[in-house]
């Protein structure tokens, strides 16, 4: 028996006809089959790094231009937060709301890398700033302003595009984070962590999980926890230590990053 | 499908692989391009908020 094979007038067996089918149907599982593993390493991997570089170019730019706009070179090495009061400044600036999606500050994290600097913006937009190519830490907007007593919290991604707190699992208490302004650096240190589900919305409370009055100022991150997945948050908790105006000097922890090329 | 697709190519054996190689190229290029950045968008959960 005989079956025209695709209408051209070439002429099969049956049972040559049924093996090219199966043939052709194992050819396209082994393509889906790659094109799956080909998404997930362009996902976790390639678009991860391709979206990291631009991120990190484009903050180390916006921290370089504050500095030579304000020509604030010198660097100091002097205990910040003791109190050297010609450097620091216990009540730092409050930074009034900016517009959605637009950039105000970069975070320079120096466990994460001495020239680990990343973009804030205004939101927790997903598209307009968490995946974005400049920006990839978003402000809550219902949080605290930054520099106002009370919670200053900030989200981003712990894997993929970018990966802004890829490495906030390496924070050691104490560890200072620097919230850099045109005006100069806000310094906090590193205070505690902890795992909550995605509902906890208290974490973003001027208290993190308290209705007390706020006396103090907080910087909170949350990321997903664990990597890959959307299970959990990763909450960590830093206090408000000083202030350096950008005019005072550059804290020698971030001059790898305003003064980088 | 595949020895289909090399029989339409064009040309001696050389050039084939060279237009295989640049059609794998293109089509990843795509992929990379637009349908991955769909793909993620639409359908892998990346959530790194707290909220409803």
């Amino acid at each position: 028996m005989f079956v025209d094979w695709r209408g051209i007038g070439i002429l099969v067996t049956t049972r040559e006809f049924v093996d090219r089918a199966i043939g052709v149907a194992g050819e396209m599982l082994v393509t889906a089959g790659a094109f799956v593993l080909l998404f997930l390493g362009w996902h976790v991997w390639f678009n991860d790094l391709v979206q990291g570089a631009a991120q990190d170019k484009a903050s180390a730019s916006l921290s370089q231009q504050w500095q030579i706009a304000t020509r604030g070179q010198i660097e100091f090495d002097r205990a910040i937060g003791s109190s050297d009061g010609a450097f620091v400044r216990p009540t730092p600036p409050v930074i009034p709301r900016v517009s959605d999606a637009e950039a105000f500050a970069n975070l320079i994290i120096p466990r994460f890398g001495e020239r680990y600097v990343r973009t804030i913006a205004e939101t927790v937009d997903i598209a307009t700033v968490l995946n974005n190519t400049a920006t990839s830490v978003g402000h809550y907007p219902s949080s605290n302003l930054l520099g106002d007593i009370g919670n200053f919290a900030i989200a981003g991604h712990r894997t993929t595009y970018g990966a802004a707190f890829g490495w906030v699992d390496n924070l050691r208490v104490g560890d200072r984070i620097y919230v850099e302004t045109e005006g100069g650096w806000y310094i906090y240190r590193f205070r505690n962590l902890e795992f909550v589900y995605p509902s906890e919305v208290a974490v973003l409370n001027p208290v993190p999980q308290s209705t007390v009055e706020a006396q103090e100022r907080i910087l909170t991150i949350t990321t997903c926890h664990p990597k890959l997945s959307a299970a959990e948050r990763f909450i960590a908790y830093s206090v408000f230590e000083s202030f350096v105006p950008r005019e005072n000097g550059t804290p020698i922890e971030v001059s790898a990053v305003v003064g980088r090329d | 499908m595949y020895s289909a697709l090399w029989r339409v190519l064009p040309g001696p054996r050389w050039l084939k692989i060279i237009e295989a190689v640049g059609l794998g190229i293109v089509v990843l290029s795509v992929c990379a391009e637009w349908v991955f950045p769909w793909i993620a968008e639409n359908f892998v959960q990346s959530e790194s908020t707290v909220g409803q």
